[in-house]
C-alpha cells in the first residue's frame, strides 16, 4: 500500500530531536554550560555519532562535553569518524557511552587503542583509509550526528574553517543531507565570515567553545633529528627512483626519510640538475619540511589534505603554490586530497614499521595499532586511471611479462625503510605482527597498511628493490631480503640470486647508483634546525612551542 | 665495555695514499672509526670497543658484509662505538674507505 507509506520518518525523528535540542538553543547558539545536555537530548542510543575527530583539528570541547554524558540516557553508540586522537575518544567507550568503531587512525592513541581491543572494551568494526570511510559515510555508515568544529561562526550557522577545512564538508554533506544532526563547536562568532566553508543551513547547533579548538601539529619533523642513513636513503630515493621515473607529481609520507628527501631537492636534487624535472605538484600535507624546496622554485603547486601548526602566515604569502580561499588563506580538503593521492598522482612514498618477505607492510604490531590514515589509499596501483604519464607508463612496462600492445601503467608505490628502527627492533620480518593479532583479536581481515602487490619499490639504507621486476615470489622474496641489512630476514638471503638480482638492477646499491657515501652527511640538508626553516620562510612560518628549543 | 678483534682479507687493497683518518664521534647511536693504512697486502684488521653486550654476531655480519661490499684492503680500522644501529655502522665504515681512497 504505497499511499500509507510514511517516507519521511527521518526527517520527522530529525524534527523531534530538533525540538529536543531547542530547549537549551536560542536559535541555533547553545551555551557552553549547555553542552552536554544538548548532547543527551540530540543523541539516540544506538546512534552513529562522527566526531571530528579529523587528523589535526579536533572538537574537543564537545568531546569532554560527551563524556560527561548520562551513560543511562546514550549508550551503544556507533563511532564513525576518521581520527581516534584524544584520550576523550577512549574514554566514551571506558564510560560504555560508546560500543562499537570504525576508524581510520589513531597515531598518538595507538597503545591506548591497542590495550582498549584487547580487554574486549571496543567492537570494532574495520580500519580504514580516509576515503574509504568517507565512502562508508555515504552507504552504510552514514552518521546520525556529527559533532564538527570551526574557527567561525556567524549568526546564520555559517562556519568558517580556515586552513583546516579537513574532513568537515564531507562529514557534514553526509550527516545534514540524510537528515542527522550537526553540532559545530567554535572559537568564535563574528557577524561577517572571512569567507563560508559549511553552509549555515546545514548546522544545527553552534556552542562556542571557552577556549580554541586544539590542534595536533602531526606532520612536523624537526630536521635536527634526521640522521645520516636517512640522508643516504633520501639520495638512494631522488637518483634511483624520481629522477629514474621522471616522477612529477606525488604525495609523500610523514616520516623522517621523506623530509629528508624534501631537504635534499634544493642541494642534492639541485646538483643533479632535476630542479623542473621532478616533484612540481604535490598531495600533501602542508609540512614546514617542503619551504626550503618551495622557496628555491622547486614546487608548482600544493593540494593540502589539512593544515599544519604555524604553516597559516606562510601559506597565506605564498598563494601561488596552495590552494586558497578569498579570504587568502589556505583551503584543505581532505576527501579532495586524498582522491588526488589515489588517481593523480604517480609516485606515493612513506615509512612504515613492518615489511614481511611478500612485501606487504603494516604499521600494526602487537601494542600499538596504529591505524592506517591515508597511506593504503594513495599506496595503492589505482586500477581505475585512464590517463598516462611518464612516469606511469615507465613503470607498467618494466612490471609487464614480454610485449604487450595492451600495457597499462603502474603507479609508484614506495616504502622507505631502515632496516632495524629503535631499540634494535627489525623493520623486515618472517611474517606481519598483524596476523597474529588478529587471530587474538578475531578480526576477519589481518590490518596490512599497504600490500605487497601494490608496492614497486622498497629503499633501505642497504639499497632499492625494484619489485616490478621480479617475474617469480622467489625473485621477489630474495630482493626483499637482499636489502634486509643484517635482519634474520637479511641474512637469510641466497648470496647466489642476490648477485643475480644485482646484476639485473633488480636490486640497486648506492654504489651502484653512483652514490658517494660521504655525501651522506647533514651538511647536505637545506635546512638543518627549525630555526633555518624558519630563516628560509623569512619568519612567515611560526613553529609550535613544542619545536622551539630556543 | 665488550672488545672485538677481527681479522679479515678483503679482495685488493684500498687505492689511495691517505695514511690515515677519523670520522663520527662517540655519542649515543654514533660511532667514531679510526682508519690507518698500516697493514701488508689485502689483509683488514678491525677492533671495536661497544657498549653493549650480546651483539657479536651483528657485528660479524655487519663486517663481513662491509669487507665484500668495499675491499678494505690494507686498512687497520679502529671502532669506539656508542651504541651504533648497524646502518649508521655500515654508513661510517663505507664513509671511511670513500675517505681513504678520495684524491
Amino acid at each position: 500500500m504505497a499511499e500509507t507509506t510514511n517516507w519521511r520518518t527521518q526527517e520527522q525523528a530529525r524534527n523531534e530531536r530538533l525540538q529536543a535540542g531547542s530547549k537549551f538553543a536560542d536559535g541555533k547558539m547553545v551555551k557552553p554550560a549547555d553542552a552536554t545536555a544538548l548532547l543527551e537530548a540530540v543523541i539516540r542510543p544506538g546512534d552513529r555519532l562522527c566526531m571530528e575527530g579529523d587528523n589535526q583539528k579536533q572538537a574537543d570541547f564537545l568531546a569532554a562535553a560527551l563524556v560527561k554524558a548520562d551513560a543511562t540516557k546514550i549508550h551503544d553508540l556507533h563511532i564513525v569518524q576518521s581520527g581516534i586522537v584524544l584520550q576523550e575518544h577512549l574514554d566514551l567507550f571506558e564510560k560504555k557511552i560508546a560500543k562499537k568503531l570504525d576508524y581510520s587512525f589513531s597515531g598518538p592513541q595507538s597503545e591506548a587503542i591497542a590495550r582498549a581491543l584487547n580487554a574486549g572494551k571496543i567492537e570494532l568494526g574495520a580500519i580504514h583509509t580516509y576515503i574509504e570511510l568517507f565512502g562508508r559515510y555515504f552507504t552504510d555508515l552514514t552518521p546520525n550526528v556529527a559533532l564538527t568544529v570551526a574557527r567561525a561562526a556567524d549568526w546564520e550557522g555559517n562556519l568558517y574553517m580556515g586552513p583546516n577545512t579537513e574532513d568537515s564538508p564531507t562529514v557534514v554533506e553526509a550527516t545534514a543531507f540524510k537528515q542527522g544532526i550537526v553540532v559545530a563547536q567554535v572559537n568564535e562568532l563574528m557577524d561577517k565570515l572571512p569567507r563560508v566553508d559549511i553552509p549555515g543551513d546545514r548546522v544545527d547547533f553552534i556552542i562556542q567553545s571557552p577556549s580554541n579548538f586544539y590542534v595536533e601539529p602531526l606532520f612536523t619533523r624537526d630536521p635536527a633529528q634526521i640522521t645520516e642513513t636517512q640522508i643516504l636513503v633520501a639520495m638512494m630515493a631522488i637518483k634511483g627512483i624520481y629522477a629514474e621515473y621522471g616522477v612529477q607529481r606525488l604525495n609523500h609520507g610523514i616520516g623522517y626519510g621523506t623530509v629528508a628527501i624534501e631537504l635534499l631537492l634544493p642541494t642534492y636534487g639541485e646538483r643533479l640538475g632535476l630542479k623542473g624535472k621532478i616533484a612540481s605538484y604535490w598531495a600533501n600535507n602542508p609540512t614546514p619540511s617542503m619551504i626550503p624546496a618551495i622557496e628555491s622554485g622547486w614546487v608548482k603547486q600544493v593540494h593540502a589534505f589539512g593544515s599544519e601548526v604555524g604553516m597559516d602566515a606562510y601559506m597565506c604569502a605564498r598563494r601561488d603554490i596552495y590552494f586558497t580561499g578569498r579570504d587568502g588563506s589556505m583551503a584543505s580538503n581532505r576527501t579532495l586530497c586524498q582522491v588526488a593521492g589515489l588517481y593523480a598522482t604517480d609516485l606515493f612514498i612513506g615509512a612504515t614499521l613492518q615489511i614481511d618477505i611478500s612485501g606487504n607492510s603494516s604499521t600494526i604490531t602487537q601494542d600499538r595499532i596504529a591505524g592506517f590514515g591515508g597511506a593504503p589509499n594513495m599506496g595503492c596501483d589505482a586500477h581505475g586511471r585512464r590517463h598516462p604519464s611518464d612516469a606511469w607508463l615507465k613503470a607498467g612496462r618494466e612490471a609487464a611479462e614480454g610485449d604487450s600492445p595492451l600495457v597499462r601503467g603502474r603507479k609508484l608505490v614506495v616504502q622507505v625503510v631502515e632496516t632495524f628502527s629503535e631499540k634494535m627492533v627489525p623493520t623486515f620480518v618472517e611474517t606481519l605482527d598483524s596476523i597474529e593479532l588478529a587471530k587474538k583479536l578475531k578480526l576477519e581481515l589481518a590490518p596490512v597498511m599497504i600490500y605487497g602487490d601494490d608496492i614497486s619499490h622498497i629503499i633501505s639504507e642497504e639499497g632499492i628493490a625494484n619489485l616490478l621486476l621480479c617475474r617469480t615470489p622467489q625473485e621477489r622474496e630474495q630482493a626483499i631480503r637482499g636489502i634486509a641489512g643484517v635482519t634474520d630476514v637479511g641474512r637469510a638471503r641466497d648470496l647466489k640470486m642476490v648477485e643475480m638480482l644485482r646484476a639485473r638492477k633488480v636490486i640497486q646499491r648506492p654504489e651502484d647508483l653512483g652514490i658517494n657515501p660521504l655525501d651522506a652527511h647533514r651538511s647536505m640538508l637545506a635546512a638543518r634546525s627549525m630555526k633555518e626553516l624558519m630563516r628560509w620562510s623569512r619568519n612567515l612560518y611560526d613553529p609550535p612551542t613544542k619545536f622551539r628549543n630556543w | 665495555m665488550e672488545m672485538l678483534k677481527v681479522q679479515k682479507v678483503a679482495k685488493r687493497r684500498a687505492v689511495g695514499v691517505r695514511e690515515q683518518g677519523i670520522l663520527g664521534v662517540v655519542a649515543s647511536g654514533n660511532l667514531e672509526v679510526l682508519f690507518e693504512r698500516v697493514v701488508p697486502g689485502t689483509a683488514c684488521e678491525i677492533e671495536i670497543a661497544t657498549p653493549m653486550k650480546g651483539y657479536d654476531h651483528i657485528w660479524q655480519a655487519v663486517l663481513q658484509d662491509f669487507i665484500d661490499r668495499c675491499s678494505p684492503g690494507g686498512l687497520r680500522i679502529t671502532i669506539n662505538d656508542g651504541g651504533a644501529r648497524p646502518d649508521t655502522v655500515a654508513l661510517r665504515l663505507m664513509q671511511g674507505v670513500a675517505m681513504m681512497e678520495a684524491e
